[in-house]
C-alpha cells in the first residue's frame, strides 16, 4: 500500500531522515519507535504532507500514487490520516462541522455525494459513544478546552468518521492516564482490518501491549536500524535503545 | 440651504397638514427639530464624525412618507423571528395592530405604539421623551424629532421581570417609490426590572427605503435590558439610528448590533453611565457584501467613578464593502475605580474590501483601567493547516474559521433563534465556494435533538 524509498528529509537545513525505507501493506499494524530526536514523528508528518519539511530524495508512494505530488488534502481525502500528538484547538470551528466537512470532501474525492443528514447524524453518535465521548462534544469548538486525553480521543474520533486507508497516529499514547488508553487503543483496534493499515509512533513499549503491532521498526539518526515483531518492542522496553545502536553500528 | 435639505423640509411641510390637532410640546419640539436641520443640513464628510461615511445616497434621495401599512400576514410571518414573545409591528414606520402580537402582556408591562402611547397620555411621554437626545445630537436626530409621529413606548413597572423578549419588528416593503419612516422609541426600565428587548429590521428583497430612528432607553437602579438590534433588511435599504442609554446605579444594559443587510447603514450608541456601578456591554457583528456600508459608533460615556463598560465588535468584509467601527471610551474627571475594556477586530475577504476602524479614549481622572485593542486580522494558518489534514480544502478552511470568527461574538447571545439565524446568514453570505450553510443546519438540527 505505502512504500516509501530512501528517503531523505531536511528541517531548516538540518537532515532528520537520512535515508529510510519502508513497506506497509494493507492489513498490517507497524509501529516506529526510537530514541527521542530519532526522526520518528518526522517520517509520519512527510507522508501527511506537513509543510516545513524538505524532502531532499527518495520517495513515498501510496497505491502507486506519488504521495509528495499531492498537497495535504488530497492526501487526507486518498485516506492518508495523520493523528497529532499535539493536536490544535480551533476555537469556534465545532467538531461536527469539521467532521462532516472532512467526511464530505473525501466523498467528493470518491465521487460520492454529500452525506445524507440522517446517516451522518447517526454516524458520529454512534463513533462519538464508541470513543466515550458525550455528544455535547459534537457542538464544542475542536479541542478548545478538552484535556490531554480527550483530544486524542478526539483524534481517534476522526479517525473512525473518515475511515483512512492509512491511519498514522502520532504518540497517540502521550498524556494518556490507564483510563483513556484503553478507551483510545479499543479505539484504534476497531480500525484493523484486511483493507486498512495503521502507523504508530510510539517512544514507550505501554501502547503496544494494547495496539499489539505485526512489525516494530526501530529508527535510529533518521535510518531503520533494526525491525522485527512484537517481541522487538518488549526487548526494548527491558534492554532501552542503546543496544540496538551498538548492534546496528556492528 | 441646500435642495437637499429642502426636498426633506418640503415632504415634513406635506405631512405637517395633517397634524393640527396635536400638544402644543410636540409642535415645538418638531419645530425645534425642523430648524435644527435646517441650519445644519445632511453631514458631510468635512464632519469629523461622519469622516467615512458619505450619506449622499439618503440626501439625494426623495421619500415619501407610507401611507399604509398593507402586508401580506404570510409573507410577514416569513420574515418574523420563530420566537414566543410579544411583538409590535410596523410597515413602513406605520404601526400594524394585526401583525402584533400583544396577548398576554403581564402586570407591569406597558408596550405601545409610540401614537398610541401619545392619546392616552402625551404629558406622560412628553417628560422623559427627548430627555437624552435633543436635537443637537445629528441631523438625523433632528430629522427624526421633526417627523416623529410613530415609533414604540415599552414601560416597565419597577421590580417587573419580562420572560419572554418584547420584539420591535420594522418591515420595510418594495413598494412603487422609496419611502422614509422616522421611528422613535422609547424605554423607561423601572429598578430592578428585567427584559431582553429585540428590534428586527427585515423587508422584501429590494426594498430601497430610508429608515432613521431614535431610541432612548432609561434604567432605574439596578433595572437589566439586553437589547439585540437585528438589521437585515434588503441590501438596497438605507438605515440611520442612534440609541441612547442612560443608566442609574447598578444597572445593566447589554448590546448587540448584528447586522447583515442595508446599502448604507450607520448606527450610534451612547451610553451615560451615571450610577455607580453600572455596566455596558456593546457586542457587534457586522458583515459587508456587494458595496454595502456600515458604519458603527459606539461611546461610553464614565460620568461616575465604579462604572463599567466592555465591547467586542467584529467586522467581517466581502467584495467591496466599506466598514467603520469607531469605539470611545470617555472618563469623566472624579470618575474613578473605572473599567473600560475595547475590542476589535476585522477580517477582510477581498481585496477591495475596507475597513476604518478607530478606537478612542479620553481620560480624565487617575485611577481607571482601560484597554482597547484593534486588529484587523489574517486566519490562522495553524488551524488551516489542521483542517487541510483531513481533507477540508483551503477555501472552506477558510470559511469555517470566518464562520468561527462571527462565533466568538454570537456565543454571548442568548436568544438561540438569534444566534442561529446570523450564523446561517453568514454562513450563506459567505462566498458560494465555501458551502457551509449545510454544515450549520447540520449542527442546528443536533441541538435541537
Amino acid at each position: 500500500m505505502l512504500e516509501v524509498k530512501d528517503l531523505h528529509v531536511s528541517v531548516e537545513g538540518n537532515e532528520i531522515l537520512k535515508g529510510l525505507s519502508l513497506s506497509i501493506n494493507a492489513g498490517e499494524v507497524h509501529a516506529i519507535m526510537g530514541p527521542n530526536g530519532s526522526g520518528k514523528s518526522t517520517l509520519s508528518a512527510v507522508i501527511a504532507g506537513r509543510e516545513e519539511y524538505e524532502v531532499t530524495s527518495g520517495s513515498i508512494t501510496y497505491d502507486g500514487q506519488d504521495v509528495l505530488e499531492m498537497s495535504v488534502e488530497e492526501r487526507a481525502c486518498a485516506g492518508l490520516l495523520l493523528g497529532f500528538q499535539y493536536p490544535v484547538e480551533i476555537p469556534g470551528v465545532k467538531n461536527i462541522y469539521l467532521l462532516k466537512a472532512a467526511l464530505n470532501a473525501k466523498r467528493e474525492a470518491q465521487g460520492l455525494g454529500e452525506i445524507p443528514a440522517p446517516e451522518f447524524m447517526k454516524l458520529i453518535k454512534e463513533k462519538a459513544a464508541l470513543m466515550q465521548m458525550d455528544a455535547s462534544f459534537l457542538q464544542r469548538s475542536v479541542n478548545e478546552g478538552f484535556s490531554g486525553g480527550e483530544k486524542k480521543r478526539n483524534e481517534i474520533l476522526q479517525m473512525l468518521v473518515l475511515e483512512p486507508r492509512l491511519a498514522m497516529l502520532d504518540e497517540i499514547d502521550s498524556g494518556l492516564d490507564i483510563d483513556a488508553m484503553k478507551v483510545v487503543s479499543d479505539g484504534v483496534n476497531s480500525l484493523r482490518s484486511e483493507e486498512r493499515a495503521i502507523l504508530l509512533v510510539t517512544h514507550y513499549q505501554r501502547l503496544l501491549d494494547y495496539i499489539v503491532p505485526d512489525r516494530v521498526h526501530v529508527l535510529v539518526d533518521g535510518r531503520i536500524a533494526m525491525s522485527g515483531d512484537a517481541d522487538l518492542a518488549r526487548e526494548l522496553e527491558s534492554r532501552g535503545y542503546d543496544w540496538v545502536l551498538e548492534e546496528s553500528v556492528a | 440651504m441646500s435642495e437637499d435639505t429642502q426636498r426633506f423640509l418640503d415632504r415634513l411641510a406635506e405631512a405637517r397638514a395633517d397634524r393640527a390637532g396635536e400638544p402644543t410640546w410636540i409642535a415645538a419640539r418638531r419645530q425645534a427639530g425642523a430648524a435644527r436641520f435646517e441650519a445644519m443640513g445632511f453631514p458631510t464628510r468635512r464632519d469629523e464624525a461622519w469622516k467615512y461615511t458619505d450619506v449622499r445616497a439618503i440626501a439625494r434621495g426623495d421619500f415619501a412618507l407610507a401611507a399604509d401599512a398593507d402586508f401580506s400576514p404570510a409573507s410577514a410571518a416569513t420574515l418574523t423571528l420563530p420566537i414566543d414573545a410579544y411583538r409590535l409591528t410596523f410597515v413602513d414606520g406605520i404601526f400594524s395592530a394585526s401583525l402584533s402580537q400583544l396577548d398576554g402582556l403581564p402586570e407591569g408591562v406597558s408596550l405601545q405604539p409610540l401614537s398610541v402611547a401619545l392619546a392616552e397620555n402625551h404629558e406622560a411621554v412628553g417628560g422623559p421623551l427627548g430627555r437624552l437626545t435633543g436635537v443637537e445630537f445629528s441631523p438625523f436626530s433632528a430629522l427624526n424629532t421633526a417627523f416623529m409621529e410613530e415609533g414604540a413606548v415599552l414601560r416597565l413597572a419597577p421590580g417587573t421581570v419580562v420572560e419572554k423578549p418584547i420584539i420591535l419588528q420594522f418591515l420595510s416593503r418594495n413598494g412603487e417609490a422609496p419611502v422614509m419612516s422616522h421611528p422613535r422609541v422609547l424605554v423607561q426600565a423601572g429598578g430592578r426590572s428585567e427584559a431582553t428587548l429585540v428590534e428586527h429590521h427585515v423587508g422584501e428583497e429590494g426594498a430601497a427605503n430610508f429608515t432613521n430612528l431614535v431610541a432612548e432607553v432609561i434604567l432605574e437602579r439596578n433595572a437589566m435590558l439586553t437589547h439585540y438590534k437585528l438589521q437585515e433588511a434588503s441590501l438596497a435599504d438605507l438605515h440611520v439610528a442612534s440609541i441612547h442609554v442612560e443608566q442609574a446605579r447598578d444597572s445593566r444594559y447589554t448590546s448587540f448590533n448584528l447586522n447583515l443587510g442595508g446599502a448604507l447603514v450607520r448606527t450610534d450608541l451612547i451610553s451615560e453611565l451615571n450610577g455607580e456601578n453600572a455596566t455596558s456591554d456593546f457586542y457587534g457583528l457586522f458583515y459587508g457584501e456587494g458595496r454595502q456600508h456600515v458604519d458603527s459608533h459606539t461611546l461610553a460615556n464614565h460620568n461616575a467613578p465604579r462604572t463599567f463598560s466592555n465591547e467586542n465588535y467584529k467586522g467581517i468584509l466581502d467584495d467591496r464593502s466599506h466598514g467603520v467601527f469607531n469605539g470611545k471610551v470617555v472618563v469623566k474627571p472624579d470618575s474613578q475605580k473605572i473599567e473600560g475594556f475595547q475590542s476589535n477586530a476585522n477580517l477582510l475577504l477581498s481585496d477591495r474590501a475596507e475597513i476604518d476602524a478607530k478606537p478612542e479614549l479620553e481620560i480624565y481622572a487617575d485611577d481607571v483601567k482601560c484597554t482597547h485593542g484593534c486588529t484587523t486580522g489574517q486566519l490562522d494558518e495553524e488551524a488551516i493547516y489542521a483542517l487541510r489534514a483531513r481533507g477540508i480544502d483551503r477555501q472552506t478552511a477558510r470559511g469555517l474559521l470566518t464562520l468561527a470568527f462571527a462565533g466568538e461574538v454570537l456565543e454571548a447571545v442568548r436568544l438561540d433563534a438569534i444566534a442561529e439565524r446570523v450564523e446561517l446568514a453568514v454562513a450563506g453570505k459567505l462566498p458560494e465556494r465555501f458551502n457551509l450553510a449545510g454544515l450549520v443546519e447540520t449542527a442546528v438540527a443536533l441541538g435541537d435533538e
